[in-house]
């Protein structure tokens, strides 16, 4: 067929006189409270990120919900796998587009490799939530790749990813204000997060935030500041 | 050059006709909560098509309200489709409920139009029986045929080079064109006539390809000029059946992704289909066949749909029309391909092409998972943030379309007694069962005017270990439905932050604690 060969070409002269992008664009945005965290400002493509938090302190979810809230204000979409139980209305109060979020069931075991494998081929942002089935290690380490070689990225909300993240990040204290005993309501928390990671992200370094702020608006509370290490 | 001349047999309110009601009694099928088909009484008591379902209830308290399912209808109607085969073998079916066929070679045999209008006309009558009433049109071009045929009490035949003054006095709102009919409407172009009264170029340079293809129909001519070169011949693509399917379930399984297969074939030329031959062969040896057009170009789910409805009229329907073996292929050949215009990529990458990336990656999820494995947010009104927000199955909305529903201001009214904000980021499905408890051990409980028994110290949560309540908010009483004895729940709530950091949302009900949500 003559016009699909012209497409073809078409499609590799496209690929030739694309524009070389610079590593910034390479990433994904995020809400200005957390580009200071963040190594390069921003969500890098092709990343994985892992989200957690210290034993009995609360705030992962929240945190992962506002990390990808700019980029999906600004047009990514956003898929949450095996978080039946995601509060959406904390989503759209964090930043969230609700009308680019897409919630996927939980897949049997075997079935995370396949599910995510598509997810990663069309959304810029896929959340994972194992939960205590988890992800086969090989399954992991297979959409790592692909979610390298596809530009999105991966991030898991708590335990059950056997891989170790790129961007690792933990919340390791939560402090709730403006409720008393007996008055007042959960208003505000400040949360301290700290990062660690591979390569860019290995730094370890660690900061305050507003989790919301009292205003609602995600914030820095203290700014980042990275702890030294003992060296030799 | 004129349209190609076409005749439409049209089942009136075929979905009502389909769903077994006799026109007589007021009924309405629904979807998505607005009418979409009314039967004649229906419509004597102002139930009008687009109409919200309670405002239709209420314009008629006795009015049957029908599910809307495309495959009963289509169901239904491959039998009388079946009929036509008598005629033509060039059947297309536009939608369940309405056929069309290019009238050239079976009016020459039949001896021109008027014969064979009347004659379509008795033999799909006699099929329908009384069930139903049915017209027929013919005309130069579907889109005139069509309405030649809403027009006709029995049988209207517009005469060749009559068509464009018959559309000339009619709305253009026909046209199913709600933007352009809009601003064809400001610009003071109120009927089909006004707009096909415009010089081409001049439509084409203000309104664009979809606006010439709007004035080719106004003026009586096909959307498209007729395409010259016959579609490529290896773009059918097929599925074999192994063990063959004698029910519509494993068959229905296979259909979506033949139909992704032909539709990706299809958009690796930059083309895509607006009408489609759907081919069936039996265990036997039998060769089922059956044409559908669309208006516009087809996309892999429409391909699907009318795949599904096309299996459940061949196997779901009655006795006598059923294959006699199980289904062992399926095939899809397109018969008319157009270039896919208006879905072309960005040069660098869209808008577009993210949601149609991800709409093809949940379509590829489904496949695997089971089509309710996906579903999207859609706000509603509610004072619990459970239900504040309901999750839609992706399958039942268009992912690609602007959606009223996932915008906040969707949900205009205030609720009170709504959670003040933040809202909980971790809301249980299924509410966990706690304990609270004061300083001397007792249960905390709160009373019927709304004050809690003593302040709570210690929470449990699931049978797990005592922990401290570091601070805590309310009791808000909540009472809701109190007017519905089956359905009237009596709640308070109660805020904690616990020593270990977690804030968590309880609730007494009955006089048992539960956990609805967790500030995580």
């Amino acid at each position: 067929m003559r016009s699909g060969v012209a497409l073809s070409e078409l499609d590799a002269l496209a690929e030739r006189v694309r524009p070389v992008t610079l590593t910034r664009e390479q990433r994904l945005p995020v809400l200005p409270a957390f580009e200071s965290i963040l190594p390069g400002a921003g969500l890098r493509r092709g990343a994985t990120v892992s989200i957690g938090s210290a034993t009995g302190v609360g705030g992962a979810t929240s945190l992962a919900l506002a990390l990808v809230a700019e980029a999906s204000r600004l047009g990514s979409w956003v898929a949450a796998v095996g978080l039946p139980s995601l509060g959406l209305v904390a989503a759209d109060e964090l930043g969230v587009a609700l009308e680019r979020l897409v919630l996927v069931a939980a897949p049997e075991r075997d079935g995370w490799g396949g599910v995510v494998a598509a997810l990663v081929d069309g959304f810029d942002l896929v959340i994972l939530h194992a939960g205590r089935t988890g992800v086969r290690p090989a399954d992991a380490r297979r959409l790592v790749a692909r979610a390298r070689e596809r530009g999105s990225v991966l991030l898991q909300l708590g335990p059950g990813w056997p891989e170790g993240a790129d961007l690792q990040l933990e919340v390791i204290r939560a402090r709730w204000e403006g409720i008393d005993d007996g008055h007042g309501h959960l208003l505000a928390r400040k949360v301290r997060v700290t990062r660690g990671g591979r390569g860019e992200a290995a730094q370890p370094c660690r900061a305050d935030f507003w989790l919301p702020g009292p205003d609602g608006a995600v914030e820095v509370a203290i700014a980042p500041v990275h702890p030294l290490r003992a060296v030799g | 050059m004129a349209a190609v001349r076409t005749l439409v047999v049209r089942g009136a309110d075929w979905p009502i006709v389909a769903a077994g009601v006799a026109l007589d009694v007021p009924a309405a099928v629904v979807h998505a909560n607005r009418v979409v088909a009314t039967s004649p009484a229906a419509r004597a008591h102002d139930v009008v098509l687009h109409q919200r379902r309670r405002e239709a209830q209420s314009r008629c308290p006795a009015l049957v309200v029908l599910d809307h399912d495309p495959s009963r209808d289509a169901r239904a109607f491959e039998p009388i489709v079946a009929t036509l085969d008598a005629l033509t073998p060039r059947v297309e079916i536009t939608r369940p409920g309405q056929v069309a066929f290019p009238t050239r070679g079976p009016s020459r045999f039949f001896g021109g139009d008027d014969v064979l209008a009347v004659r379509a006309h008795a033999i799909v009558s006699a099929a329908v029986g009384e069930r139903g009433a049915v017209s027929v049109g013919v005309a130069d071009g579907i889109l005139a045929a069509t309405l030649a045929a809403e027009a006709a009490q029995l049988t209207r035949v517009i005469p060749p080079d009559a068509t464009p003054a018959f559309l000339a006095p009619l709305p253009a709102a026909t046209l199913d064109r709600p933007e352009l009919v809009d601003v064809l409407g400001r610009l003071g172009l109120r009927t089909l006539g006004a707009l096909a009264a415009l010089p081409e170029r001049d439509v084409l340079a203000r309104f664009g390809t979809d606006g010439l293809a709007a004035w080719r129909l106004a003026g009586g001519l096909d959307e498209r000029p007729p395409a010259l070169a016959p579609p490529p011949v290896d773009l059918t693509v097929s599925v074999e059946l192994d063990p063959p399917a004698d029910t519509v379930a494993p068959a229905a399984f296979l259909a979506r992704g033949l139909a992704e297969e032909l539709h990706d074939r299809l958009w690796a030329r930059g083309s895509a289909c607006t009408r489609v031959v759907i081919g069936a062969e039996t265990e036997h040896g039998d060769h089922l066949e059956r044409v559908w057009r669309a208006e516009g170009a087809l996309t892999a789910a429409a391909i699907a749909d009318r795949l599904r409805w096309q299996l459940d009229g061949w196997i779901g329907g009655p006795a006598r029309h059923r294959p006699t073996a199980g289904i062992s292929r399926l095939w899809l050949t397109p018969d008319e391909v157009v270039p896919a215009g208006g879905r072309q990529l960005g040069f660098w990458g869209s808008d577009a092409a993210t949601v149609d990336r991800a709409s093809r990656a949940v379509a590829r999820v489904q496949g695997l998972l089971g089509v309710g494995s996906v579903a999207v947010p859609e706000w509603r009104g509610s004072r619990d943030p459970a239900t504040q927000i309901a999750l839609v199955e992706a399958e039942a909305v268009d992912l690609t379309a602007e959606r009223p529903g996932a915008h906040r201001d969707r949900v205009a009214a205030p609720w009170p007694g709504r959670l003040p904000t933040p809202s909980p980021a971790w809301v249980h499905g299924e509410p966990t069962a706690a304990e609270v408890v004061d300083t001397a051990g007792e249960p905390v409980l709160v009373s019927g005017r709304g004050a809690l028994s003593a302040p709570p110290v210690l929470v449990s949560v699931a049978g797990g270990p005592w922990s401290e309540i570091l601070a805590w908010a309310g009791p808000w009483p909540l009472e809701e439905r109190w007017w519905d004895s089956a359905r009237h729940r009596r709640r308070a709530r109660l805020q904690l932050v616990t020593a270990d950091g977690q804030a968590r949302l309880l609730a007494l009900e009955s006089a048992r604690w539960r956990v609805e949500a967790t500030y995580d």
